[in-house]
């Protein structure tokens, strides 16, 4: 049994903890607000470029030779994985299960025998998978100095992923992310990024009958086009990220600011008995002491 | 009065003008054009400029738009901007600060840094912008 002064300092200690975690979740909150309303912020542009996209390509045709990025390199032999994770950990399994959807698509690939690339956004999904794939690592986007501001950094890896494509380093991109349902659900996701995918749930537009015009060309507006839509996905996917980050982070430290009042009850509980002990104890040894006499 | 056309103008951090209004001018690259309710399917890139939304023949706002492009649907227009910003909210001081960062920052980079081409349009964009402001 341990003595009473043990326990007196075991829960002190997990009381200051309990009150660390508690502090955790409540900035996780506030982070998780203005996180949220940044990727649904985002939303009516990323859906209505979405749209324009599905416009432009049904308007092409299939068969149609639309540039490369849409039709693809022709080949699909090496896979670029482009994994999203958080600059943090405290945020429960949000990083793991992006990793183990990571893991899942690498060893498919490979056992398709194609030849895989990875991008890794955010450190600990870096950290995560070193151990394993290191090799396959080509670069590294770090978010840390981002501060809620993600444009620059979507900007500058969509460049960065058609300037690789057009180098033909990859013949397919995809990203895995975590799509934010809810607060209280984050579904890692593949995503796939090139060749570009118009989104099956977008609305075309009903002409009437009446013919779109383009201006310079469709060609040349779809050339123009879909390097930002790429830098439109890979933007959503980093605010989604972020405000699931902060909502995984959230849960995670309300769970664990509940589990310290479980165990600090139980260990006051533990304490009352051990001091009752005590005392009722030295009452016996003072009764026996009175009745020898 | 005609009828109204919808317009709304949407930059990837959020929807900086929805609502209905008569009139709307949009710098495309192959040149300025006009929308109008009922205008046809029309799509075009823009070029950095001014989009100018008019009420009758008065102007009522100026928008700054970098790029992008405008969708014209029978449901209006929409204009995608990579930024956007609405003029009488700037003040053309604040303006000449940012140009001056900019220019910091290029005279910073080597001459063959990468990231000096992104720089300059920085600076070429916030120039114009300048020019729209003062004009």
């Amino acid at each position: 049994m341990a003595s009473l002064k043990e326990l007196k300092n075991r829960i002190g200690s997990v009381k200051s903890t309990q009150k660390i975690t508690k502090a955790k979740q409540m900035v996780a909150a506030a982070k998780l607000r203005r996180a949220q309303e940044a990727a649904d912020a985002a939303k009516p542009y990323a859906r209505r470029m979405a749209n324009v996209v599905a416009n432009l390509t049904s308007a092409m045709g299939e068969g149609a030779s639309g540039p490369k990025l849409l039709s693809g390199s022709g080949s699909d032999q090496t896979h670029l994985l482009v994994i999203m994770t958080a600059e943090r950990g405290l945020c429960g399994g949000f990083n793991a299960n992006t990793a183990k959807r990571a893991r899942l698509t690498i060893e498919a690939l490979q056992a398709d025998g194609k030849t895989v690339k990875i991008i890794t956004v955010g450190k600990k999904g870096r950290e995560a998978l070193k151990s394993d794939y290191a090799s396959l690592f080509v670069d590294h986007v770090d978010l840390s100095e981002a501060k809620d501001k993600y444009t620059p950094f979507a900007i500058g890896l969509g460049k960065d992923l058609s300037a690789r494509f057009e180098a033909g380093e990859f013949d397919v991109a995809t990203l895995i992310f975590s799509e934010f349902k809810n607060v209280m659900t984050q579904a890692p996701t593949a995503l796939q990024l090139i060749p570009a995918e118009a989104p099956a749930d977008a609305d075309t537009v009903d002409l009437n009958g009446s013919i779109y015009l383009y201006e310079p060309g469709e060609a040349e507006i779809l050339e123009d086009l879909l390097p930002r839509y790429l830098n439109t996905l890979v933007l959503s996917a980093m605010l989604e990220n972020a405000a699931g980050e902060q909502a995984a982070s959230m849960t995670a430290m309300d769970n664990a600011t509940r589990n310290a009042g479980e165990l600090i009850d139980s260990l006051t509980l533990k304490y009352n008995r051990a001091r009752q002990a005590q005392i009722t104890k030295e009452l016996i040894e003072i009764i026996s002491g009175a009745e020898a006499l | 009065m005609a009828d109204k056309l919808h317009f709304s103008l949407v930059s990837p951090t959020r929807e900086v003008f929805s609502g209905e209004v008569d009139h709307v001018v949009a710098p495309g690259t192959d040149g300025e054009f006009g929308v109008l309710a009922h205008h046809a399917p029309f799509m075009t890139t823009l070029k950095t400029g001014l989009v100018r939304v008019l009420e009758g023949d008065v102007v009522q706002m100026k928008l700054f738009v970098r790029g992008g492009f405008a969708d014209v649907t029978p449901a209006g227009l929409t204009i995608l901007a990579e930024e956007a910003v609405n003029l009488s909210d700037l003040k053309i001081e604040t303006i000449g600060v940012q140009i001056d960062a900019v220019r910091q920052k290029l005279l910073a980079e080597g001459p063959d840094s990468p990231h000096r081409g992104a720089l300059q349009e920085d600076v070429d964009y916030l120039e114009a912008l300048r020019d729209a402001v003062s004009a």
